[in-house]
């Protein structure tokens, strides 16, 4: 028989300190994604909306819209890619559910460990997996014959900017994720909310197209300023004012929902 | 020796439900306490606030000599907690799971995976160590999330239902662990709704019911406490039940039972061994077959219906995962 005791791990110190929050946070962004090992599934799910919208935009959408579809996809993947990164933030809002459904969130707080470090941990799992479908709607994008104009320089920047809008909304999924009861109801928050706000943009069509209202709100939508943003960034444009532009929505997000997910996830106690 | 865990008038609500109503506790170091009462008495809640997850609304506690409240960062180091539900990554393998929980404690990686299969070996999960949990039983994950809660070998251990949903071998199993964890001096806070789990386990036993301690003691202290003895007499035909009901009433010193579909009437009684002998005569007089007679102490469902004025687990189910 094995023993069951091993020697007395010593109490930390009263305040985790940084390095030791850092190390915590990345155990559990491995914890999130480890599991792609076991489910290479997930990959496939994440990146198979982007794939079919592209396919389907291009090719059915694209030569009514814009004349062709070599035009249209230069035009509308930056879009694309927007749009596919708003809603991959809901993975966080969706896996911060299952863990306090299933109680592993409790699990992590009763350890000695940093506040942050499930959150923090997550957020890191989730924003490589961003990379991954960036990469991934890119590349196709590539082969149907977009072309990035900018280099790699661009791509870098654009992904840059890209994580750190996700980053922002994040707190929007954290906040839905503390108050969904159960993954069923994100999804249809998904849908309700996220659908009509990606679809309300210059992420398909120009704005110039739409009528009175909703071409002013489409030109401030922050999906459409994030496009623009991407798409100067990946083919060349104007790009100060659209970047900075993202910026700021970035943070207005950051300022409103911060303090709600925060106080949201501090009423789980 | 100070006690490992204290709690004094713990109170916690949930808008105009009362979860604790003046919950009092003391549990010395290298001791299980079995916290005894049906859903909704207050069990988890208690180990909620013991274990920082919950603030109480007034009242204080200590776990290991850290204020629940002021002390929580520091606590976390000197408890495990394995809760009603096992909190598992499902994605993830059994091995995997308890690994990063070494990890959290920065054990290293090295001495995290050492203990994981230790662990595993100890839980019987050898064999399921790499799989995924999203194949593992309930009874698996259950195991799973105990063995995640000694990982750091705490000194003091909380068990919520620990055995709700485990077979018959799993349940053994734990309870040889928890036998064996005190043996090393782990103090032990377990919470059930099965009588013979906190009569086998636990040293004391609070019986908590509406948010408070309503009785604690020894299990014999407690039975004790509601006096006496029990006849237990079974008859061979049900139409006897109402003659033997009638005849050995006047030796009950308190309400007589009637099981109808077990043919059995169990009366408490005063000096066991002369009543029995009583109740024979009686029983024999009135010309009553009777199959089987005995003495016996009460159960902690007796002792729960005699405090409470209800069953332990009268409209509770098992709840399998």
């Amino acid at each position: 028989m094995t023993a069951i005791t091993s020697p007395r791990v010593k109490a930390p110190s009263v305040r985790v300190g940084p390095l030791s929050t850092l190390r915590q946070t990345m155990t559990l962004a491995w914890r999130s994604l480890v599991q792609i090992k076991h489910n290479p599934m997930e990959l496939l799910e994440l990146s198979l909306q982007p794939i079919m919208f592209v396919l389907l935009f291009v090719f059915v959408f694209g030569g009514a819209i814009a004349g062709s579809t070599e035009n249209y996809i230069q035009f509308a993947l930056p879009g694309i890619i927007v749009q596919n990164a708003v809603f991959a933030t809901l993975t966080t809002a969706i896996g911060l559910n299952t863990d306090i459904a299933k109680g592993v969130f409790d699990r992590l707080r009763s350890l000695p460990i940093a506040r942050t470090a499930p959150l923090a941990g997550r957020v890191i799992a989730d924003l490589t997996k961003q990379v991954w479908s960036i990469a991934i709607v890119l590349g196709l994008g590539m082969l149907l014959g977009f072309r990035l104009n900018n280099g790699p320089a661009g791509v870098l920047g654009a992904t840059a900017l890209l994580l750190v809008v996700a980053l922002a909304v994040s707190w929007v999924s954290v906040l839905i994720g503390v108050i969904a009861s159960e993954p069923e109801k994100v999804q249809i928050f998904a849908f309700v909310l996220l659908m009509p706000l990606t679809f309300t943009s210059n992420v398909f069509v120009p704005s110039a197209t739409m009528p009175g209202a909703l071409r002013a709100w489409a030109e401030i939508n922050p999906v459409s300023v994030l496009a623009d943003a991407v798409r100067g960034l990946l083919s060349g444009g104007p790009v100060a004012t659209p970047i900075l532009q993202s910026l700021l929505w970035a943070a207005a997000i950051t300022v409103v929902f911060a303090p709600l997910a925060i106080r949201a996830l501090r009423r789980k106690t | 020796m100070p006690p490992a865990i204290t709690a004094e008038g713990l109170v916690k609500k949930y808008g105009d439900t009362v979860a604790l109503d003046g919950m009092d506790l003391s549990v010395p170091e290298g001791t299980v306490f079995g916290l005894l009462g049906p859903n909704g008495a207050g069990k988890t809640t208690t180990v909620r606030i013991l274990t920082t997850l919950l603030r109480p609304d007034a009242g204080r506690a200590a776990v290991a000599g850290f204020d629940v409240v002021a002390d929580a960062d520091r606590l976390r180091a000197h408890i495990g907690v394995s809760g009603q539900y096992a909190a598992v990554d499902d994605h993830l393998t059994g091995a995997e799971n308890l690994e990063m929980v070494g990890r959290l404690y920065h054990l290293g990686a090295k001495r995290s995976r050492r203990r994981a299969r230790e662990l595993l070996e100890r839980f019987d999960l050898t064999d399921a160590a790499d799989r995924p949990v999203q194949g593992y039983s309930g009874g698996m994950r259950r195991r799973l999330d105990l063995a995640g809660a000694l990982v750091a070998d705490p000194p003091v251990l909380f068990l919520d239902e620990p055995t709700t949903g485990l077979d018959p071998r799993a349940r053994t199993t734990l309870w040889d662990v928890v036998a064996e964890l005190v043996a090393g001096g782990t103090t032990v806070l377990l919470t059930t709704q099965y009588l013979e789990e906190a009569d086998r386990l636990a040293e004391t036993i609070a019986v908590v019911d509406h948010g408070r301690v309503i009785a604690l003691g020894t299990a014999d202290q407690l039975k004790d406490r509601i006096g006496g003895d029990r006849i237990q007499v079974t008859v061979e035909s049900a139409v006897d039940l109402e003659t033997v009901r009638r005849t050995l009433a006047p030796l009950a010193i308190g309400d007589v039972q009637t099981d109808a579909v077990a043919s059995q009437v169990t009366i408490p009684v005063v000096n066991g061994a002369a009543a029995l002998t009583a109740a024979l005569g009686r029983l024999a007089a009135e010309g009553v077959v009777v199959r089987d007679a005995g003495l016996r102490r009460p159960t902690l469902d007796e002792v729960f219906l005699t405090l409470t004025g209800h069953h332990t687990v009268e409209h509770t189910k098992e709840s399998v995962r």
